[in-house]
């Protein structure tokens, strides 16, 4: 039977505070283990919390991004539980009343755009990190990580594969960075997903039962453990089984998930108003304040770029995934006059050169303006489109400018008619049987001798000179 | 009279003119307690040597011009009150060792003020209890009779003033903590409003009930700790950020135009005819003085113990879950795995009326029973409170008795969690509607044990409450009794 994937994504994002969410702890990593700490974040007897009035901002500000509303009046619960790195024996977090409610984020799927829905932000503190000593079997525990500032983004069931997931994750820490609320970064294990995963025959409205699969912690893993629990979940049903409700974990090593308890031994939480800290009140002048501090959003930017610069929706959807690539483009297109010559330069050779080795924009060593002025030598004939490409791996390896590499390579575009028709002549001499073959209406045989001029010159011969002139010369 | 007898406003003047030092108070009251305390069993932890050192700190600090109404007086302080380098143990075996590095902030005010600190005081396990035998190391006598018990959960707070080992003493108050005890030992006890005294320190029993007040000889000093303790604390975000009277200027010997209030649900069915005899004279007293009684109804008073022990027990369960052996205070043996650690710790670690609340408050917040318990008993609090506000439409200050009877034997009711829990049954609506209470003497029973009227008022009106307080307590002579040891 043919499946369709239903699924829903809550993502654990770290905010990007200095302090912890309720105390003056730093909020600094790889730090010796429990020197970030204080009575309040390690759970002394008779201290209280003090809320961070800027992560309550941040998640305003994200929920603002992401077209929530705002709730007015949002209060925070304790979820109850007992584990080492847990120092109170519960974590304070938010339960009926979250701070941001149904919004949506948009994503591209075959190029069109699709609205994956929020269903609710809330703001949490994150636990500490428990260490297994092999050698004498003891754990130790540092709490520097307990109190950070959390907020858990849960979506709607509305992602339908593994790819979408992908691009929502994308999108979300995009819109993280852009709002600067949030590094999101997978890797360092502040940006982190859970995801809700059940499928059903396509064309049925009801959903099946779903598996969570918890802590996965890279887009790439995300990906995997979501097709790989779709294909067991279409097994099972293909085979006449039953999908059970279970938490599974995602094993990165064999690519597999694996059942962590099942809904039976489901945590009972306990949850209930967390008496030591007074509800937020938000008014709309807050609200209108925090606004106010977004500045344009990928979304319309895209929408932006494509009206502005001509783009397709593809390009201005991929030069839009972060402030920094945005901003480059919009530098060098302004420069150089050409955006969408801009635009295949930065999706191919920069982008290639960059990913190779695993660099953001910010790191490229070529800058914008460097960008726009190789353009402009290529649109004034001074170098050609080929020749460009090797200027600028020149230009990237070297952080040279274009002009000073193709001083420097003697790259500068044969235009010379009287050179190029010597060259021309000499390919035409070394190659009498293609010439009178060509004669003889083989037409194919013209690119060989583009080819062959292009060789000897270095492919440094203008290409529309070397057309036209080889054009008369091969009917001569 | 010997020093530690006196009152801190007695005292304050006295030092002030140079007639004695806080040296000398201070070795008379640690004197008092090396004397009587094997009888009364107050103190968990008696800090001579740093008072002593504190006491010669103040009178230098008074030379050198300081002045404060506690400069050099002895308060004693509860045990769940952290105190830094003195452990605190909440008079648990789990926080047996425990030394907080850190100061309540009621503690760090009343050093601020330059008072000193004779000892911690007993109490019963974690607050939870109402005649101190909940204690995990000795039971607190009354110094009245020292076969019964002085109240609970802040029985050496109100033993240790009774009896002249401290001058005045902090108290914690969730349910009647402060107030009942005071009654049982003949003193001033004032739970403030919810939010006017800062929690940050207090070891957490209920969060939204918990309340730190004095409990003093007389009226006129409860006003004065007051003063010391109020006020928005940064580090309490549930403290209210309202301003702060000067208490003592409520005290003043009139009840002229001032209505009280008298409820016919406190006036019940099973209360000892005495405490109600001495009661109804001293809602006499307060007319004759000038006050107009009108009769109020707090028609949800009988839903108030099951309201209380539900909230009560849901955010002890919660609270409570940090002593689990892991990073501080009391870690079992033995243990097979981090679980068994965990059962292991919490079983020795904690008495059996801790377990008990701790259980009654997992069981009601849990899967299915949440609406039915934790959240019906939120819709009745709010009934409650409700209430209050209706009466004190009527009425400036309420008046009842503070507890049913007078103190009851030692075992006399630990066997009967039910029965213990109904001494608190004029008190524990006060915590859940979040208004100030004072108890404070208003009589004795034929067998010589002290009585105590409850003043009641509006939310931040603890002024209305002193004054009805001092006007009553001026125009009788029972604050000036002592207990003979």
């Amino acid at each position: 039977m043919k499946y369709e994937a239903v699924i829903g994504l809550e993502v654990h994002a770290q905010l990007q505070t200095n302090s912890k969410i309720f105390c003056g702890c730093e909020t600094a990593f790889g730090e010796e283990a429990n020197t970030r700490t204080c009575p309040v974040c390690i759970g002394m007897p008779g201290v209280l919390p003090v809320l961070n009035r800027k992560a309550v901002e941040y998640i305003i500000k994200t929920g603002l991004a992401t077209h929530c509303a705002i709730t007015p009046y949002s209060r925070f619960a304790r979820k109850n539980y007992f584990y080492p790195d847990l120092p109170k024996g519960y974590q304070i977090s938010q339960y009926e009343l979250p701070l941001c409610e149904k919004g949506y984020v948009e994503i591209l799927v075959d190029g069109k755009v699709k609205r994956i829905g929020i269903t609710r932000i809330h703001l949490e503190e994150d636990a500490g990190k428990n260490l297994h000593t092999s050698e004498s079997g003891a754990s130790l525990v540092d709490l520097n990580r307990a109190g950070t500032p959390l907020m858990e983004i849960v979506s709607e069931p509305d992602i339908r594969s593994a790819d979408e997931a992908a691009e929502y994750l994308k999108k979300l820490r995009s819109i993280l960075r852009y709002i600067e609320v949030s590094d999101a970064d997978m890797e360092k294990g502040n940006f982190r997903c859970d995801c809700n995963v059940s499928i059903r025959p396509v064309g049925a409205k009801e959903y099946g039962t779903r598996a969570e699969v918890k802590n996965v912690n890279s887009f790439k893993f995300v990906q995997k453990a979501l097709e790989y629990e779709i294909k067991r979940q279409a097994q099972i049903l293909d085979e006449g089984g039953r999908v059970v409700q279970e938490t599974r974990l995602f094993d990165s090593g064999k690519g597999v998930t694996f059942s962590m308890r099942s809904k039976e031994e489901a945590h009972d939480y306990r949850y209930f108003p967390e008496p030591d800290l007074v509800p937020i009140v938000t008014s709309q002048e807050t609200v209108d304040a925090i606004r106010k501090t977004i500045t344009e959003l990928p979304e319309a930017k895209r929408e932006r770029f494509v009206k502005e610069y001509g783009l397709p929706e593809y390009d201005a959807d991929m030069l839009t995934q972060s402030r920094a690539l945005a901003a480059y483009y919009e530098e060098a297109a302004k420069l150089s006059g050409q955006p969408k010559v801009i635009s295949n330069w930065m999706m191919g050779e920069l982008m290639r050169l960059l990913n190779a080795e695993g660099k953001e924009i910010e790191d490229c060593p070529v800058k914008p303006d460097r960008l726009a002025g190789m353009v402009k030598m290529i649109s004034d004939g001074t170098i050609s489109t080929k020749i460009a490409k090797t200027v600028f791996e020149e230009m990237y390896g070297s952080g040279k400018d274009a002009e000073t590499v193709v001083k420097e390579k003697g790259l500068v575009q044969v235009s010379d008619s009287g050179e190029i028709e010597t060259i021309i002549a000499d390919v035409i001499k070394a190659n009498p049987a293609q010439h009178a073959d060509y004669k003889g209406g083989k037409d194919k045989l013209f690119g060989f001798f583009v080819g062959q001029v292009m060789k000897a010159s270095k492919g440094k011969a203008n290409p529309d000179l070397v057309n036209q002139l080889l054009k008369k010369k091969l009917s001569e | 009279m010997e020093l530690h007898d006196r009152t801190i406003h007695e005292l304050r003047d006295m030092l002030e003119k140079g007639e004695t030092t806080s040296r000398a108070v201070t070795e008379s009251v640690l004197n008092r307690i090396k004397t009587v305390d094997d009888k009364v069993k107050a103190f968990i932890t008696v800090t001579a040597d740093a008072a002593l050192a504190q006491a010669d700190r103040a009178d230098k600090d008074r030379k050198a011009g300081k002045a404060s109404p506690v400069l050099g007086i002895p308060v004693a302080i509860k045990d769940n009150m952290c105190t830094t380098g003195t452990r605190t143990t909440c008079a648990s075996k789990i926080l047996g060792n425990f030394v907080p590095p850190y100061d309540a902030t009621v503690v760090a005010r009343l050093n601020g003020a330059g008072s000193v600190m004779p000892g911690k005081v007993n109490m019963d396990e974690f607050a939870m209890g109402s005649s101190t035998e909940n204690s995990a190391f000795f039971p607190t006598k009354n110094p009245w009779d020292l076969e019964r018990i002085p109240g609970g959960s802040s029985g050496g707070s109100a033993a240790a003033v009774a009896a002249g080992e401290c001058i005045a003493a902090l108290g914690s108050d969730t349910g009647g903590s402060i107030r009942q005890p005071a009654a049982c030992c003949g003193v001033v006890g004032l739970k403030p409003t919810y939010g006017r005294v800062s929690r940050y320190g207090l070891v957490a029993f209920a969060s939204s009930l918990d309340q730190i007040g004095p409990l003093t000889k007389d009226v006129t000093d409860t006003a004065i700790v007051m003063n010391i303790i109020s006020g928005h604390d940064p580090k309490d975000s549930t403290s209210a950020d309202v301003p702060v009277p000067d208490f003592t200027r409520s005290l003043i010997k009139d009840v002229k135009g001032m209505t009280v209030g008298i409820p016919k649900e406190y006036f019940i069915e099973g209360m000892d005819p005495e405490v109600d005899k001495a009661v109804r004279e001293a809602v006499k007293a307060l007319e004759r003085l000038g006050a107009k009684v009108v009769d109020v109804s707090l028609p949800h008073t009988g839903y108030a113990v099951a309201t209380y022990y539900i909230l009560a027990t849901s955010e002890a369960s919660s609270n409570l879950a940090r002593y689990d052996g892991v990073k501080y205070g009391f870690r079992a043996q033995g243990a097979k795995d981090l679980l068994d650690m965990y059962m292991k710790s919490r079983s020795q670690g904690f008495g059996p009326e801790v377990k008990r609340r701790i259980m009654l408050g997992t069981y009601a917040l849990s899967a299915g029973y949440y609406d039915a318990y934790y959240k019906k008993g939120q819709q009745v609090r709010t009934l409650i409170k409700q209430d209050f506000d209706e009466a004190f439409k009527k009425a400036d200050v309420i008046a009842t008795p503070t507890a049913p009877t007078a103190a009851f034997k030692i075992g006399e009711k630990s066997s009967d969690p039910l029965q213990m829990y109904l001494s608190d049954i004029f008190t524990i609506s006060v915590n859940l509607a979040g208004i100030p209470g004072i108890s404070l003497p208003c009589g004795f029973t034929t067998g010589n044990l002290p009585i105590g009227l409850q003043l009641l008022g509006r939310h931040f009106d603890e002024g209305s409450v002193l004054r009805a307080a001092f006007a009553y307590e001026q125009a009788t002579e029972w604050h000036t009794k002592r207990p003979k040891l």
